[in-house]
């Protein structure tokens, strides 16, 4: 996997609370056996008018022409509850989406977008106000996300976020999460000599 | 220092600290069709093996049909996923139950049944409800798909700890009222997202009166509030439930293995960083009304108004959920009429609430135009059904008898809503298209979901039955 350090482009707004998995990327697509193909299905319910995907809804953000095009996310609290299906980064980053700006992100789901080198970013409501309202207010202006220095900027504003140094460190290297675990085999070994006999 | 319960599960898997990063040990893995395939093919084509396939366990359960036992019944896709877990299984020597084994069911509803959850063990799934097993005092939490690689190759995960929150459910409950009511009305005070970060411990004395199974009903919807997970401490209950089970303790160790669970309580003076009390006195049955299962009222109360939220994302919510239920503020519940009953799910389908809701289907029957189904979690809960005669019950009002599975309660089968259709259901998700594209959920508690199909709207269970 290949590294995450910047990226710039246009953001589009999903001005809405608690945006499920369910909505992201609805069951019937959960039937696959592999990683690739679930960009097309991202949002079904709300991006297209009928069940077999030929009609786009005009009105959902992402079928707009101002949006096309657009790499960053915005959200608004507890995007990605529900349902732990890694599919839904899988169909976001495969839309063309490589971060996810939003006020909170539920837990599983945060996983899931470092797992994909998706990045997560949680800023507060104030700070997502301003972010909203930069897009409402010209929305071809670009987002730089620099996650070394862990900012967000666009236009004159410059925005801090947090972010765990693991999760940094395995998305800017782009490491290989279970190779750097296996490297720690004989403490495993070790601790399972020591578990209980009963398990 | 003293420790909370989720301190102590925590310490005992500690493998290595990195950092602010703990890598925990993973005593059980619970495995199914959905989530599984690509971190298969992530090992196979890295040339890994699974470390412990003598602590995973498989069955079948997701994408199945409820009608028949055959794999293509609900299509060539389901078929292959369902196909290609039974192929992983057989290549890396992983336990599965498929479809038609004595021992196959929903996976939360298999895992304690068997006797797999011990307390103080660290149980992972690729399912968000794996907190199910928290009921044992169990850490268990859902992973997502590139975790189960990562545990299938190593039996570890990288995690950071989350905060604690305690919720104490004080008094007892009222007669008729029930977890899934205490679950509920705790997702409705504290929020959808209420408990994102936290691990929950639930204590109290209307906690400690329930039965295990109703235990894994409340925790079972941990995740409905954000939490990582939930957890009660075991106590004589849980030590009953695990005896003779088959993957218990043996004889031999027992007793080691009882005392290790009975030290599995928080200490008296552990702090949390945050304890939330609720007065079991005040829950009503609960019915949600909105596409989040923190928008939940009680039976007596009306449908809220937007203007009853302050918080202007409430509010905005409210005026989307509204309208997408196609529900009006002010309207009571005798007037929202329903198509579909749903009884199953991870929640709600266990030997205990087929009896519930068994005894208030014995008082009436279901309306013509609605389709009611009861779908047990396994195939054991089926059988011991069938033994007790409820099937004869729930036939006789005029639901499906059907075979277990996940079915209507995230619909990867054929058993999926319309548009409009309005299901009293005892699943866990309200959201929006969950049951089927445009359709809308309430969920309620099996005995409310019955309730609901004998009247043909929504009505207080507490009037039937006895």
């Amino acid at each position: 996997m290949t590294g995450f350090t910047e990226l710039s482009g246009k953001a589009a707004p999903l001005d809405q609370a608690n945006i499920d998995t369910d909505q992201i990327i609805p069951k019937q697509f959960l039937t696959g056996v592999t990683r690739s193909g679930y960009g097309k299905h991202l949002f079904h319910d709300w991006r297209y008018l009928d069940l077999h995907e030929q009609e786009l809804n005009p009105e959902f953000t992402l079928t707009q022409e101002k949006h096309k095009g657009a790499n960053v996310l915005l959200s608004r609290e507890n995007f990605g509850c529900g349902s732990s299906r890694e599919h839904a980064p899988w169909a976001l980053a495969d839309f063309g989406f490589g971060c996810i700006i939003a006020t909170s992100l539920a837990d599983i789901f945060y996983s899931n977008c470092i797992n994909n080198q998706l990045l997560p970013i949680a800023l507060s409501s104030n700070i997502m106000d301003d972010l909203f309202e930069h897009v409402a207010s010209n929305p071809d202006v670009i987002f730089h996300i620099d996650l070394p220095n862990q900012t967000v900027k666009v236009g004159e504003s410059s925005y801090k976020f947090e972010i765990a140094q693991h999760h940094k460190q395995n998305m800017i290297k782009g490491l290989d999460a279970i190779g750097q675990t296996l490297d720690f085999n004989k403490s495993i070994s070790a601790f399972e000599k020591k578990r209980a006999a009963w398990l | 220092m003293a420790q909370t319960l989720y301190d102590k599960v925590w310490n005992a898997h500690i493998v290595e600290q990195l950092g602010e990063d703990t890598l925990l040990y993973i005593d059980r893995h619970l495995i199914h069709e959905v989530t599984t395939p690509q971190a298969f093919a992530g090992l196979n084509e890295n040339n890994r093996k699974v470390r412990r396939p003598d602590l995973t366990f498989g069955t079948m359960d997701h994408s199945i049909s409820t009608r028949s036992l055959a794999l293509d019944a609900c299509g060539p896709q389901n078929k292959l996923q369902l196909q290609t877990l039974a192929d992983n299984c057989a290549a890396h020597n992983i336990q599965l139950y498929p479809v038609g084994h004595k021992n196959q069911g929903i996976v939360h509803v298999i895992g304690p049944q068997l006797g797999l959850i011990h307390p103080g063990m660290t149980v992972v799934c690729g399912d968000s409800h794996t907190a199910t097993h928290g009921a044992f005092g169990a850490l268990a939490f859902g992973i997502g798909t590139s975790q189960v690689e990562h545990v299938l190759a190593t039996q570890t995960l990288k995690q950071s700890k989350a905060k604690s929150m305690q919720i104490e459910v004080a008094g007892k409950l009222p007669i008729g009222v029930t977890a899934k009511d205490i679950i509920l009305a705790i997702i409705g005070k504290i929020g959808h997202a209420g408990a994102t970060g936290y691990v929950i411990e639930y204590c109290g004395e209307a906690i400690s009166d329930l039965s295990m199974e109703q235990r894994m009903t409340i925790c079972n919807m941990s995740i409905e509030a954000g939490a990582k997970a939930g957890l009660i401490s075991p106590d004589q209950k849980t030590i009953d439930y695990l005896k003779d089970k088959d993957f218990a303790p043996s004889n031999a160790y027992w007793n080691d293995a009882v005392s290790y669970w009975q030290s599995l309580t928080s200490d008296a003076d552990a702090i949390f960083d945050t304890v939330v009390t609720l007065q079991a006195k005040d829950i009503q049955p609960q019915i949600t009304w909105g596409t989040n299962p923190g928008q939940v009222i009680g039976i007596n109360q009306a449908i809220p108004s937007p203007d009853d939220f302050d918080d202007p994302i409430e509010k905005e919510s409210a005026v989307k959920a509204l309208k997408y239920m196609g529900l009006e503020a002010g309207q009571t519940w005798d007037n929202v009429n329903i198509s579909h009953v749903f009884i199953g799910s991870c929640t709600n389908s266990r030997i205990e609430d087929l009896r519930a809701a068994a005894k208030v289907a014995a008082s009436g029957k279901v309306k013509s135009h609605i389709t009611a189904i009861v779908v047990p979690g396994s195939v054991a809960v089926k059988e011991q059904a069938e033994k007790e005669a409820l099937d004869v019950i729930f036939k006789a009002a005029g639901f499906e008898w059907r075979l277990p599975g996940c079915s209507m309660c995230l619909g990867m089968n054929d058993d999926v809503l319309q548009p409009g259709d309005r299901c009293a259901s005892t699943s866990n998700r309200n959201f929006e298209g969950r049951q089927g594209r445009g359709s809308r959920t309430h969920l309620v508690s099996p005995e409310m979901a019955v309730a609901a199909a004998l009247t043909g709207s929504f009505a207080d269970s507490r009037q039937f039955g006895e």
